[in-house]
């Protein structure tokens, strides 16, 4: 029996820890809750048939977008847990956290919120838009797109499971070697994030390499690279960053788990090891992995800013140009994250330089956004407000991120709380706050409704003033001597008073973030009223809005040809014509739904969880059912259709009619 | 008019292979690239704890070159083989170029019987890859280029099994294709393998 299970016991199930019991009881409630509705419904079958084996990038795109939102509570529910610790836990009283338990949930909240809420949130985005903007019918590898998908929902099941399962890492979100070692963390945690991080991270290489060759190869006639609208490029650019970082990332993950499970010597204090290689490995990638969020949400706010300013986009020249050095830079100041290693001092001038020169072109980008603003006729809607948040927030974080780029200081600041209201500074500031922006803006695209617009704004006052309360006493901690993932202090730091004050400022976010499921709520159970059957509800410029909303599955009945920067805004006022409407409507040519990505998802979930716990029968039968599937699905032809023209024809007319009625 | 829309059909046909070729054979450039960088990472590894012997044997007492010229000669030969099928695949020459893929097949499972063997009487010496981190990151290297050697083998003969039912179809040379940079790729990185492992090692 023991042999049968690995190491999997009855211990494993944490019943007593009373916060695992609680968090464990709601997600189970709410999974049987949800398998429940699905079940009554009778809706599996559209469930199975219409989403699960979807190649249809903007499904895809949307199903990421919805487990972000699910995730983004689960990653809040962890930070709130560490406020409420940090304001109580002082002097006698030890809060309500065990120390494991704390050191749990601040490594979930930081795989979380990056791996699980703001890359799932930005790869939707461009899943939902670029195919889009750049007037293509799909993605280069709709398979692969569906795949990449699926591996990032094992990934984010590993995650969740580790709360009833076994525990989590307590290793921090980078998960530092010789710490990360067999040694010192002999249990499940550090396992679950190996696996949960290598398994979605195989599936994020896939995406980047599929939008890589979708941009590249797959715009319509005339749309030069100078001629992609901005958030294309800023996706472009973010897709080479995952090309060649997150093979980074794979190997520090395969060679600690060369040292953990067949007793390697890559990182350990022992043999000859070297605990810093990880650390060098785990930042080459870390370090782009910022970019690859955040490139993005800088194309958000400019397809947003010029949007809404009805102006075209200041210097759209100079903003690519900034985007692209970025891309460069960000590959040579990984060492920034560690300057205490002992490098030298000529080493680190080199990576503090590096680091300080990116502000150069992201400060491009900020005045090119104000100069977009300026004398435009701004449209205040909620995706405005969000962009006028970020641009004061984001240049705060950047100068914090400027000052702890100088060697010197960062010797004083480095682990301190300085640094983490630093990263909450630009990425609350830069990537949630565009994530805002963009799911506001473009679902009326993706969902045929807009959002409703004053429980957009209130979210956005709330996260707005929420995060100022509960990030800015946190520099002011940091030089105050905090350091971070601290649970327990002592009343004679003085720290005491800034913990509360933080403590509000989660408050206030969680306000901001119950408007927002608020808003989700109202938006849906309201989409008759707030309908958008024109396809174009902002006055937009780019090609999305060229088609109506939602698209039909084909995006385009007719490829359109573009012969200027913003195609769609000059087909309106400019009499320039992007479809060729005396052509008879063609066969379109598309490719077929495939369950194969969904179940090689399920095995590659029974792969990593037999891996944790050992269970090597079942490592052993789902990597030949992995193989299984591979081979079936490169032994099947039948790949694709042909739409009929008539059929084509028939959509179009039924969509011509609704908006007409409009 | 049924012929017609069937003949643009065909048409067009072709013209979906086409760009599905370009497509392809363009995305597994690309992967072919960030594969490279998952390599890089472990010759760095290698680079920064080769001199790590931990009190065991090093490259010197470890590594036989003869062995490895021999192991080198059989993975080389096999990419001129590989060539060889896929000249005959252009020809469109179905006997030919599973002959050739053949014996790539066999000259690449010699190689890899001839690395596991290394590896073999490494371990039962007691210089396995727990012995000390340059072992590790030797093992770690040179496993990682095996691993994707088997790969290579195991979707060769499911190639050769596609080719033999189903012909040289589009889709099928469109694979052969793509197997042909995977296998040359990994010819260049044993290049590499043997001139930092195994000769700057020994020398």
């Amino acid at each position: 029996m023991n042999d049968f299970l690995g190491r999997l016991t009855w211990d494993a199930i944490p019943i007593h820890e009373p916060p695992a019991v609680i968090a464990g009881a709601m997600m189970i409630g709410g999974f049987v809750f949800l398998v429940a509705l699905v079940t009554y419904f009778k809706k599996w079958g559209y469930l199975w048939k219409e989403w699960f084996t979807s190649v249809d990038h903007k499904r895809i795109g949307l199903m990421y977008i919805i487990i972000a939102i699910v995730m983004l509570l689960r990653g809040f529910a962890d930070a709130a847990l560490m406020r409420t610790q940090q304001a109580i836990s002082v002097g006698s009283d030890y809060g309500f956290l065990p120390p494991d338990h704390y050191n749990q949930i601040f490594t979930a909240h930081g795989v979380i919120m990056i791996f699980f809420v703001a890359m799932p949130l930005v790869v939707g985005l461009m899943n939902l838009v670029v195919p889009l903007q750049i007037g293509a019918r799909d993605v280069a590898f709709p398979y692969l797109n569906s795949l990449s998908f699926w591996l990032f929902m094992v990934g984010m099941v590993l995650m969740m499971l580790s709360l009833v399962v076994g525990s989590f890492a307590t290793t921090g979100w980078i998960n530092y070697a010789p710490l990360s070692e067999k040694v010192y963390s002999p249990g499940v945690g550090v396992d679950y994030y190996i696996w949960a991080l290598q398994i979605s991270g195989i599936g994020t290489t896939i995406s980047g390499i599929n939008f890589f060759v979708t941009i590249i190869k797959m715009r319509c006639p005339g749309m030069t690279l100078m001629k992609m609208p901005v958030f294309t490029w800023t996706a472009l650019c973010s897709n080479i960053l995952i090309i060649i970082s997150f093979p980074m990332m794979t190997a520090a993950l395969a060679l600690l788990t060369l040292d953990r499970y067949l007793g390697f010597h890559f990182f350990t204090d022992t043999a000859g090891g070297n605990p810093m290689l990880y650390v060098n490995l785990i930042w080459a990638w870390g370090h782009p992995e910022v970019y690859i969020l955040v490139l993005p949400a800088f194309g958000v706010f400019s397809e947003v800013t010029s949007t809404f300013s009805r102006k075209p986009l200041f210097g759209y020249a100079t903003m690519v140009y900034a985007t692209v050095s970025i891309t460069v830079l960000s590959f040579i100041v990984w060492l920034h994250h560690f300057f205490t290693m002992g490098a030298g001092a000529n080493v680190n001038a080199f990576f503090g330089i590096m680091t300080t020169i990116i502000a150069i072109p992201t400060g491009v980008k900020i005045f090119n956004w104000l100069f977009t603003m300026f004398r435009g006729r701004i449209w205040f809607a909620a995706p405005m407000y969000f962009t006028v948040g970020f641009i004061i927030t984001f240049s705060i974080g950047g100068m914090t991120g400027v000052l702890l780029a100088v060697p010197g200081a960062d010797f004083v600041l480095h682990n301190s709380l300085f640094v983490i209201a630093h990263f909450h500074n630009v990425i609350i500031g830069g990537v949630v706050f565009a994530c805002m922006a963009g799911l506001s803006f473009w679902c009326p695209k993706a969902l045929g409704f807009k959002m409703n617009e004053g429980l957009g704004k209130a979210s956005f006052w709330f996260w707005l003033v929420g995060f100022y309360v509960a990030f800015m006493p946190l520099y002011v901690l940091g030089f105050m001597g905090a350091t971070r993932r601290i649970s327990h202090y002592d009343f004679s730091t003085g720290w005491h008073p800034l913990f509360v004050v933080a403590f509000i400022g989660m408050l206030l976010i969680a306000i901001g973030i119950g408007c927002q499921v608020l808003q989700i709520l109202v938006s849906v159970i309201k989409a008759k009223q707030n309908q958008d059957y024109t396809g174009d509800p902002w006055d937009g410029r780019t090609l999305e809005w060229a088609t109506s909303s939602p698209p039909p599955f084909y995006n385009f009945a007719r490829i359109p040809t573009v012969t200027t920067l913003e195609p769609h805004w000059d087909a309106k006022h400019n009499a320039t014509p992007i479809f060729d409407e005396s052509k008879p409507y063609e066969d379109i040519h598309m490719p077929r739904n495939t369950g194969v990505g969904a179940i090689i998802g399920l095995f590659a979930f029974t792969l990593s969880f037999g891996l944790i716990w050992y269970i090597w029968w079942l490592v052993a039968a789902s990597g030949l059912a992995i193989f299984a599937c591979v081979v079936a699905r490169s032994l099947d032809h039948d790949i694709d259709y042909y739409v009929p023209a008539e059929e084509v024809e028939r959509i179009e007319n039924e969509l011509m009619l609704r908006r007409n009625k409009a | 008019m049924t012929s017609q829309i069937i003949n643009n059909h065909s048409a067009e046909h072709h013209d979906h292979d086409a760009e599905a070729t370009a497509k392809v054979a363009f995305g597994f450039w690309i992967y072919i690239m960030s594969d490279c960088i998952l390599f890089s990472c472990f010759f760095a590894s290698y680079a920064v704890l080769h001199t790590n012997v931990f009190g065991g044997a090093g490259p010197k007492e470890l590594f036989d070159l003869n062995y490895v010229m021999v192991e080198t000669f059989l993975l080389l030969t096999s990419s001129f083989t590989y060539g060889l099928a896929m000249l005959a695949a252009h020809k469109n020459n179905k006997a030919q170029a599973l002959t050739w893929l053949f014996i790539t097949f066999l000259l690449g499972l010699g190689f890899i019987g001839m690395e596991i063997n290394e590896f073999h009487h490494l371990i039962i010496e007691g210089n396995g890859p727990s012995r000390s981190a340059f072992l590790s990151s030797f093992f770690g290297l040179v496993g990682l280029h095996g691993l994707h050697v088997t790969c290579g083998l195991i979707w060769m003969a499911l190639l050769m099994f596609q080719v033999s039912t189903r012909g040289l179809t589009a889709m099928v040379n469109r694979k052969l294709a793509c197997l042909s940079l995977f296998w040359h790729f990994l010819d260049i990185i044993w290049i590499f393998v043997f001139t930092v492992v195994y000769l700057m090692g020994v020398m």
